[in-house]
């Protein structure tokens, strides 16, 4: 069973389009979606959560589309924001006021237990709350009601250690159960990365790469060595190739690592690196000239 | 049971949490009997991905040192199970032919190597 279901997506912007976004997130798994800035990874989010509407494609979650029931479409997501999407002139009550008015599986004692574990200060308004305080409301206003699904956006961008140590385990518990799904957006390298199951990666409003992690991983290599060792065949293999004074760095499927010999150096390659060197290849999957 | 992943590996991670706990029930930390933890209070322990600890799992249970059993999770096999004889034959050979090639190597005659183990032997069991 599939927790989210994305199929055939399409917006179309002025100056920005996204095209033919399609992907499956499996009940019980977490899923990131990376992309540089403007990839369009926030435009599939609001498409999901319904902030903004498709002009092709479809979105279903736990099976049921936006369409045939708003309101359990709704109530199965908890999103949460890059930045606090509560006034700013709110205090927690407020808050606690509107989530009850919204959410029918709203558990007011459950949001009390939250705010107070984590000190959030009641006579403060929102917009003087710290990011980390801002942070912590969301979660607290979508974890103390039931949900199938957290959608993340950047959200853990601008956090201290400690405190995306504390996400992590958040997501970690929210997802024990089996029944319960996570999808996050990054541009950044992130240490969510390291919980995520599948890895989705967008560019220029085109999925260029959907896989596990594990076989993502697994299927590149990065290398670097000397220019003057390259001959035509190596550097025909190689994705985006990055040439600095002293030596280059490339990407390169681990099956064609063979051909590289000693005098390279190859190790594995990390997400972060995939992701450049798929850029500098111009988005191709194919390798550079 | 202990897991500690290193960044710095050139194993990939689940092979890392495989190759960790196979030492252990080789070594007997983890005794023959005992259940894992589950495949998902492995990933948030360890901070990992679940399709990582299922892997690592699968791997294990593959290789035959634990088996699934239905509702009640990943057990390690008994120390008389064919395969895991197999296992422990194996380490006790590499262990063995690291002591005769050290031996061989200083000029030890065989019988005096026999001797040593029957002594050491001995001297382990009081």
């Amino acid at each position: 069973m599939n927790a989210l279901e994305v199929k055939g997506l399409c917006k179309n912007y002025k100056e920005f389009q996204l095209k033919d976004v399609s992907f499956c997130l499996p009940k019980g798994f977490v899923m990131g979606y990376i992309g540089e800035n403007g990839a369009g990874k926030t435009t599939t989010l609001n498409l999901i959560t319904h902030l903004c509407h498709q002009d092709a494609g479809m979105v279903s979650i736990g099976g049921i589309t936006y369409e045939e029931d708003t309101r359990r479409y709704l109530e199965s997501i908890g999103f949460i924001g890059d930045e606090s999407y509560f006034p700013g002139t709110f205090r927690l009550k407020d808050v606690k006021a509107v989530c009850k008015m919204m959410y029918s599986s709203f558990q007011e004692d459950k949001f009390d237990q939250m705010v107070e574990n984590w000190k959030l200060p009641a006579k403060t308004r929102i917009a003087n709350y710290s990011r980390g305080m801002k942070v912590k409301l969301m979660f607290a206003s979508v974890l103390s009601r039931d949900t199938s699904i957290l959608i993340l956006d950047e959200a853990t961008n601008g956090l201290d250690p400690v405190m995306r140590a504390e996400v992590i385990e958040m997501l970690q518990e929210y997802i024990m159960d089996g029944e319960h799904s996570i999808l996050f957006s990054t541009h950044v390298l992130d240490d969510l990365e390291q919980i995520a199951d599948y890895i989705v990666f967008i560019h220029r409003g085109e999925i260029l790469l959907n896989q596990t992690k594990e076989e993502l991983l697994e299927s590149y290599v990065m290398v670097r060595g000397d220019v003057a060792d390259l001959n035509e065949g190596r550097r025909r293999k190689m994705i985006g190739m990055i040439q600095g004074a002293y030596g280059f760095e490339g990407l390169l499927r681990s099956r064609d690592a063979e051909g590289f010999g000693s005098m390279f150096a190859i190790e594995p390659a990390d997400i972060d690196h995939i992701m450049l060197h798929y850029i500098k290849n111009g988005g191709k999957e194919n390798a550079c000239r | 049971m202990k897991v500690i992943i290193s960044n710095q590996s050139e194993l990939p991670i689940y092979a890392q949490i495989r190759e960790q706990i196979k030492e252990q029930i080789l070594n007997g930390q983890i005794e023959e009997g005992t259940i894992l933890p589950s495949i998902r209070k492995l990933a948030k322990e360890v901070g990992v991905s679940v399709i990582t600890t299922t892997r690592a799992y699968n791997d294990l249970e593959k290789e035959g040192y634990i088996t699934s059993v239905q509702g009640k999770g990943s057990i390690v096999l008994p120390k008389d199970n064919e395969v895991m004889k197999e296992r422990y034959l194996m380490r006790i050979e590499e262990g063995v032919m690291t002591a005769i090639h050290t031996a061989q190597y200083i000029g030890m005659e065989e019988e005096e190597f026999h001797n040593l183990v029957s002594s050491l032997w001995k001297e382990m069991e009081e």
